[in-house]
Order: structure tokens, then C-alpha cells, then sequence
């Protein structure tokens, strides 16, 4: 019997909901029928009113707090949910699904299609965010809850939530849109389209029926990780972190690894090919690629949150260069200019983007002050 | 306006709450722990955002349900845009910020009127410090020169003067004394016996 920490919710395990109607996507494709695959935390009260939604990054899963029997490692936002942390379980009932398209259990490329009897791989379709919001729509009518209290979410999760405000903006009361941005820069694609160039040129991606082929894209997939991990932490933490240290105390004088960070991004990459799909990583990417939800209101982001109905937290990271300061600024000015109610705060960074799922005390107690508002 | 709010809210709060219209919309440069757009919100249904650049006074902000932005007012204040606000007010912060000249102007642009509050380096007490040879240290002031905020320093005058300068009507005057009230010699001779200023003006 493990012991858990006082401040985790514990042991918890996933659940599946099965949806069998046909889901039709934005790009107008559909699926017949889905799987979400999701955890929740706390209790669901009488009238149904403390339910909150938690929306993951790029590649996180359902698995947001406490812990797996087999594994001693915690959820990925073990920082922020648990008993007395920001998103206080003993208030609220956390939701956190895995987004379809990925490959955290939910419906992917990993899953059977049914028109054929094998994987879909490289033919699932794309999915949107807008995908997403309506996908884990169908999960909140199951769970029959009328109004989710709030939506939290950091990165392509804060992504999530801005397009929920908008979309279904009568289906929630507050929205924590934290580290995030109002939709892709010209330099984000550029990073996303050179992970999936690594991935596709890998001899060993077959065209995506690698697994059909008893291959797998390792080194194209850790060349995609190891460039996200870069944008994921700032210049002067990489520098402080690893700076110029060398691994074995010398230059080799070759092409092996010489310097601490090199070892490092390696590290990344290939634990990160043992838990990740590439389809689905390459699918994920253009889901960010296609976050747009000024795009439907004229490339007008404040029209677009003119329909919000939700009080917004919006949040960001001094030294975050992934989506900077900046980025989140145009979700603050849009949502000022439409007359929205809003709170915004830019942290003292300690990393750069990954600090939105650190124990940063400052950032935790603020965020929490505005969550003890989430009634 | 209820008396239990009026008699615990700081005087120049007191004060500004009485020149703003009830329903109006507010931007408060300097908010920090949002008293006053809390009280404004109760009491006259004022809706608005503050602006701060302490994440401790933004955290007291979010802690009483008062939309805050996390910024700071020498990086400017493009995101507003021209004529969205009733009441642009700074409350104490004019003397702090870099180019408090260019600030009116930005809150002249950004709301329809403006209130602007500052300790007024004119008053008897500071004139007679600097006649004895410092510079003051009183309840207005209450830092030595070496560890205070301020760095634009001005009197009921001066003030004034820059008003005229730039064409800036100024609607209305209020001056406080040590106490904050509004006493008759601070009202005569508002640069001297006024601690605090505060002004509504427009353009």
C-alpha cells in the first residue's frame, strides 16, 4: 500500500466514455463515434454546480493528478490540483479528459477504425481545438452537468479554454487561460513544421504505417521533442541549468555528445518516443498550427470574445518565449476592448514556458486567490 | 452611498467616489489593492480595471473580485483604446512614474475625464524642511530621499501650471490637510496648507 502525500488526491485511475453517434469534425470529416478517456478528482455536489474542467498542453493526457497504482509518478498538474492546492478538490469536481487525436487512450490514431478493422495511424483525421471543445461537450452532457464552474488550462490547454469561452460561452462560469496564445506566430508553425519534417523523413516512418511495418520513427520523433523541449525552457535557465558544462569534462572532438545540454535534449527525446505516437504527435502540431478562434469573427479576437460570458484569469510568464507575454497581452486587450471581465498577471518566470506546471509559490497563491473566486 | 463605507474609506477615495457617475466605466492607473474600485463597484455600480504593477496588491485585487492588469505604467498604455473609459484616475502615483506629463495626456485619451491625486510638495510642512535644510519626511511623504518611490515631485502650482500648459481644463479641486479633510485654510491656500492634491480635469 503506497502512501500518498497529505496534499494529493491519491490513487486514482482512468475512466472511458463511449460516444457511438457519428462526430462530425471541423474540416468537415467525421468519426463514427469516439472514446474519451478521463480522470476526475473531488465529488460532484447535489445540483451539479462544482464541476471544473482541466484542458491539457500538446502532449499531456487525462492524467492530471494523483497517481497510478503502478507508477510513482504523479499527474502532470500535480502542482495546482489536490486538497488546499489552487484547484482545491475538497471545493471542486475536476474533469480532466485526454483530448482526441492523441494517443493517451482517448480516440486516435492508435485506435482500431472500425471501417477497416486496423489502426487508424496516418489516417486519422486532423482535429481541431474547436474539435475538442465539442468532444468534451459530449462528455459533459454525459456526466449530465449544466454549467462547469470553470475551465483551466495552460498552453495549447489555455488554447482549449479561450476557445470554449467563446464557443460555448453560456456552458461556463470562469476561465483560466494560463501561458498561452491567441493563436500561432509565423515562428511557432516554423518550429512545428520542423518537428514534422523530422518525423516524416524518418526511413522508418513508412508514411505513417510504421506500426503496421514493425518500425517506429525513434530518431525523427526524439528530433521533434528535442526542439520542443528547447522552446519549452528560456535562454538564460537552459544557461543557468546546463550552461557550457561538458559531459565527460573534455570536448571529444567528434559528434558525440560534449555539452550537459546535449545530453539532456537526447535524454528527452528518447523517453519521450517510448510514451508518444508520432501520427499523433504530427496531428497535434497542426491542431496548434490551426488554433484560430478570431477566425470565424473577420481575424477580430475581440468580437470573438464579445461572446464570452465567463470571468477570464489570464496569465503568462516573463521569460516564456513558446507563447511570451506578449501573446497573452492580445488575449487581455481583445477581452478589455469587448468589456469582458478579466484579471491578468505576468509572473516572474523561472524556466519559461514549462513554468505554468511548477511549484512557483508566488504564481500558485495568486492563481489560487483567483480560484477561491470560481464559486 | 452607505455611511459605514464612506466613514472607513481612506478620505481622497472618499472624495473621488463622489466625482464619479454612478454605471460608469473606470480605469484605475495604480489601483493596488482595489479599495477604491471595490467600493466604486458596491456602492455606484462602477464597472472597470485596475492596473498594478505589485503582484502582491494584483493578488489583494483578485482577492476582492476586482479585474486587475498586471503592468507597469512607464511601459505605456497601448492596449487602451481612445475614449473607452468615463474616468481615467492615479491615485499617489503621478510623482512615481517616469513621464507624468505623458501620462496625462495617455489618460485624457484613453478616458473622456480624468482624476489625478499627488502629495503636494508645496505644503508648509515640506517648504519648512527644506528651509531648515532637508528634504521632508511627513505622514504624505513618509520616505527618506534614498528609499522613496518618487521622483517627480510637484506643488498645487506646478500642477496647475501644466494643465495650462497643455490646455487641460481642470473641472475640479480638492485639497486635504494632514488629516485629510478639507479644511477652510487648506481651501484658501490650497499650496500651502494642502497635503494632498487631487484634480478632475479633462480636455
Amino acid at each position: 500500500m503506497n502512501t500518498y502525500p497529505a496534499n494529493s488526491v491519491g490513487q486514482v485511475s482512468p475512466q472511458t466514455a463511449a460516444f457511438s453517434d457519428d462526430f462530425t469534425l471541423e474540416s468537415g470529416q467525421s468519426l463514427p463515434g469516439f472514446e474519451l478517456v478521463y480522470e476526475t478528482y473531488g465529488t460532484l455536489n447535489a445540483d451539479k454546480s462544482n464541476a471544473l474542467l482541466v484542458c491539457h498542453a500538446l502532449t499531456g493526457t487525462h492524467h492530471a493528478a494523483g497517481y497510478h497504482a503502478d507508477s510513482d509518478k504523479p499527474g502532470w498538474w500535480e502542482t495546482c490540483i489536490g486538497p488546499g492546492k489552487p484547484i482545491d478538490t475538497n471545493r471542486f469536481f475536476v474533469v480532466s479528459p485526454n483530448n482526441i487525436g492523441g494517443c493517451g487512450g482517448s480516440t486516435g490514431p492508435l485506435s482500431i477504425n472500425p471501417a477497416t478493422g486496423e489502426a487508424w495511424g496516418p489516417d486519422f483525421p486532423v482535429v481541431t481545438v474547436k474539435d475538442w471543445v465539442h468532444s468534451q461537450h459530449r462528455l459533459m452532457q454525459l456526466l449530465e452537468i449544466e454549467q462547469w464552474a470553470g475551465i483551466v488550462g495552460g498552453s495549447l490547454g489555455g488554447m482549449t479554454v479561450l476557445q470554449w469561452a467563446i464557443d460555448l460561452p453560456d456552458k461556463l462560469r470562469h476561465a483560466a487561460i494560463i501561458a498561452a496564445a491567441p493563436k500561432l506566430s509565423a515562428q511557432n508553425i516554423a518550429f512545428n513544421e520542423v518537428a514534422r519534417t523530422a518525423i516524416r523523413s524518418d526511413p522508418d516512418f513508412r508514411d505513417g504505417h510504421y506500426a503496421a511495418q514493425g518500425t517506429q520513427p525513434r530518431q525523427g520523433l526524439s528530433i521533434a521533442r528535442m526542439l520542443g523541449h528547447i522552446t519549452y525552457l528560456s535562454d538564460d535557465s537552459m544557461g543557468e541549468k546546463f550552461g557550457r558544462e561538458l559531459r565527460d569534462g573534455k570536448l571529444s572532438y567528434g559528434f558525440d555528445v560534449d555539452f550537459q545540454i546535449e545530453s539532456y535534449l537526447q535524454y528527452q527525446g528518447n523517453r519521450f518516443v517510448d510514451r508518444f505516437d508520432a501520427n499523433s504527435y504530427l496531428l497535434l502540431t497542426k491542431t496548434l498550427d490551426y488554433f484560430d478562434p478570431a477566425k470565424a469573427y473577420g481575424d477580430d479576437l475581440a468580437k470573438a470574445c464579445e461572446r464570452i460570458q465567463a470571468r477570464c484569469f489570464v496569465a503568462s510568464f516573463t521569460k516564456d518565449w513558446r507563447f511570451s507575454s506578449k501573446r497573452s497581452r492580445e488575449i487581455v486587450k481583445a477581452l478589455l476592448d469587448s468589456d469582458r471581465n478579466l484579471s491578468y498577471v505576468n509572473f516572474e518566470s523561472r524556466v519559461g514556458h514549462d513554468d505554468f506546471l511548477l511549484d512557483i509559490p508566488e504564481y500558485l497563491e495568486t492563481f489560487g486567490a483567483w480560484m477561491e473566486g470560481v464559486k | 452611498m452607505s455611511p459605514t463605507t464612506t466613514t472607513t474609506l481612506r478620505a481622497d477615495l472618499a472624495q473621488i467616489s463622489r466625482w464619479v457617475s454612478n454605471g460608469s466605466r473606470v480605469l484605475d492607473l495604480g489601483c493596488g489593492d482595489g479599495t477604491l474600485l471595490r467600493h466604486l463597484a458596491d456602492e455606484q455600480q462602477v464597472n472597470g480595471y485596475g492596473i498594478e504593477l505589485s503582484t502582491e496588491s494584483v493578488t489583494a485585487c483578485i482577492q476582492k473580485g476586482v479585474n486587475v492588469i498586471h503592468t507597469d505604467l512607464n511601459a505605456g498604455l497601448t492596449d487602451f483604446d481612445t475614449q473607452t473609459f468615463d474616468y481615467v484616475i492615479m491615485t499617489q502615483a503621478l510623482q512615481m512614474v517616469r513621464h507624468p506629463d505623458r501620462l496625462i495626456d495617455e489618460m485624457l485619451r484613453i478616458g473622456k475625464e480624468g482624476i489625478v491625486t499627488f502629495p503636494n510638495f508645496g505644503y508648509w510642512r515640506c517648504r519648512l524642511a527644506i528651509a531648515r535644510g532637508h528634504m521632508p519626511v511627513t505622514s504624505g511623504l513618509p520616505n527618506n530621499w534614498y528609499n522613496t518611490d518618487n521622483i517627480h515631485l510637484c506643488t498645487v502650482n506646478d500642477f496647475e501650471a501644466l494643465c495650462k500648459t497643455k490646455g487641460i481644463k481642470i473641472l475640479r479641486r480638492a485639497v486635504l490637510d494632514s488629516q485629510h479633510q478639507r479644511d477652510l485654510s487648506a481651501r484658501l491656500w490650497p499650496n500651502l496648507f494642502g497635503e494632498m492634491a487631487l484634480y478632475h480635469i479633462s480636455r
